[in-house]
């Protein structure tokens, strides 16, 4: 009997469904946490390859247990999950809709990596304004800062460039 | 490469990021205000997940079963190998900035020279940790600013806080053995080296925040051979005591 195993490609897309645990507006994948899925002739298995988005981004756990869930779940027995650091993970990986549903999510979303922080003023995602302020560099996770809109006043999360 | 002499370099670069981590959990719940409150924890959750990297390795490298969580809540104070300067206790608000902005500035240009490390996994992980670093020191020295620049008060208590902390800085460019053996491989930094660039940044951000650079000459060590200050020991028994209570505890 002839052992078959899904392509790389239904593997994508079935961690395009699982959400990132702290911004579940987005996904593993919508973010540039799953660097790789590959199948290894080899060791006869998957390798999947993840890479953490801020050192000490405690959300890395509880994803690498989401993937192995899912791939049990698709029946896949035979995988292997590795965490990868280098390139280091930059905001410059997230897709374009990844980016559009943060806006909508209320979530200024990055601007491109080389940018300062000081100089990139998001765009306020509930007015549109672009005259915002920098509150503090950090905000309720690694990922974001806190920034707030002088046109609306609203305070808002922007995720950081990095 | 001797196998002591990597573990012990790997030590210090854990040991620097967990209790200067630690240190900065000591604020979460008493910062003076919430973003502060949320900043310095940010920052200390930064630098755990470094000193995870660092001491995750350290611990391979020395393969003798000790892995991340081992050497963080089973070894005693003359066992860490950080510098004394991330031991020192949080105190007002300017002892905390001024402590970080020293340390910043130079973990900053530390991690920018490893990036070149011969070792694959040193250079991976300083590539990483190199970009949060550059925020770390963005940040202080804002504050550094801020403070140094602000009231009477503020100002007093950052230029008290840079006089009482610079004794502790001597450390961080202190060379021995170990350091030598390290970039004579190709494997580490050329601790001196980050001197000039290290008291360029902190005299130009003291000239804005019209603070005087101390003129010390007379410095502490002994944090990297684990000498201590009696500090880390309090540290240490917060630290560790659920794993030392319940040996091998999990969450």
């Amino acid at each position: 009997m002839v052992a078959t195993h899904p392509t790389t490609n239904e593997i994508w897309s079935w961690l395009d469904e699982i959400a990132d645990p702290e911004i579940p507006v987005l996904s593993i994948t919508d973010l540039g946490i799953v660097r790789e899925v590959e199948w290894d002739d080899i060791a006869n298995e998957f390798r999947v390859v993840i890479t953490p988005t801020y050192s000490g981004c405690p959300a890395l756990d509880a994803i690498a247990d989401e993937i192995r869930r899912c791939m049990r779940e698709h029946n896949v027995e035979r995988f292997r999950l590795t965490t990868q650091l280098a390139p280091p993970w930059t905001t410059d990986w997230m897709s374009d809709r990844a980016k559009q549903r943060l806006q909508e999510y209320g979530i200024a979303p990055p601007a491109h990596s080389l940018i300062q922080i000081e100089a990139a003023h998001p765009v306020c995602p509930q007015c549109g304004s672009s005259d915002t302020k920098l509150v503090s560099r950090f905000g309720s996770t690694p990922c974001k800062a806190l920034y707030t809109c002088s046109s609306c006043l609203e305070p808002f999360d922007a995720f950081k460039p990095h | 490469m001797p196998v002591p002499v990597l573990f012990e370099y790997l030590l210090r670069l854990g040991d620097n990021c967990l209790i200067l981590s630690q240190r900065l959990s000591e604020w979460c719940g008493h910062g003076p205000v919430l973003e502060e409150d949320i900043a310095l924890t940010n920052v200390a959750l930064d630098l755990l997940g470094h000193a995870r990297f660092w001491l995750s390795y350290a611990g391979e490298v020395e393969d003798e079963g000790r892995d991340e969580d081992k050497l963080a809540f089973l070894r005693d104070a003359g066992e860490f190998r950080n510098v004394l300067l991330v031991e020192q206790p949080n105190g007002d608000y300017a002892m905390t900035i001024t402590r970080q902005f020293y340390f910043d500035t130079w973990h900053f240009h530390l991690l920018k020279e490893l990036q070149a490390s011969s070792d694959l996994r040193v250079s991976e992980i300083a590539q990483k940790a190199v970009k949060e670093a550059t925020y770390h020191l963005e940040r202080s020295t804002d504050w550094v600013i801020r403070l140094g620049d602000g009231t009477d008060e503020s100002h007093a208590r950052m230029q008290r806080a840079a006089d009482d902390l610079w004794q502790y800085t001597g450390e961080l460019f202190e060379t021995d053995e170990v350091d030598r053996e390290m970039l004579a491989s190709g494997l580490g930094v050329d601790l001196e080296k980050l001197q000039p660039p290290w008291m360029e940044h902190v005299q130009k951000t003291f000239a804005e925040a019209t603070l005087t650079v101390p003129p010390g000459k007379w410095m502490q060590r002994g944090g990297k051979r684990g000498i201590h200050t009696e500090r880390l020991g309090y540290l240490l028994a917060e630290m560790q005591f659920l794993q030392r209570a319940y040996l091998g505890a999990q969450w």
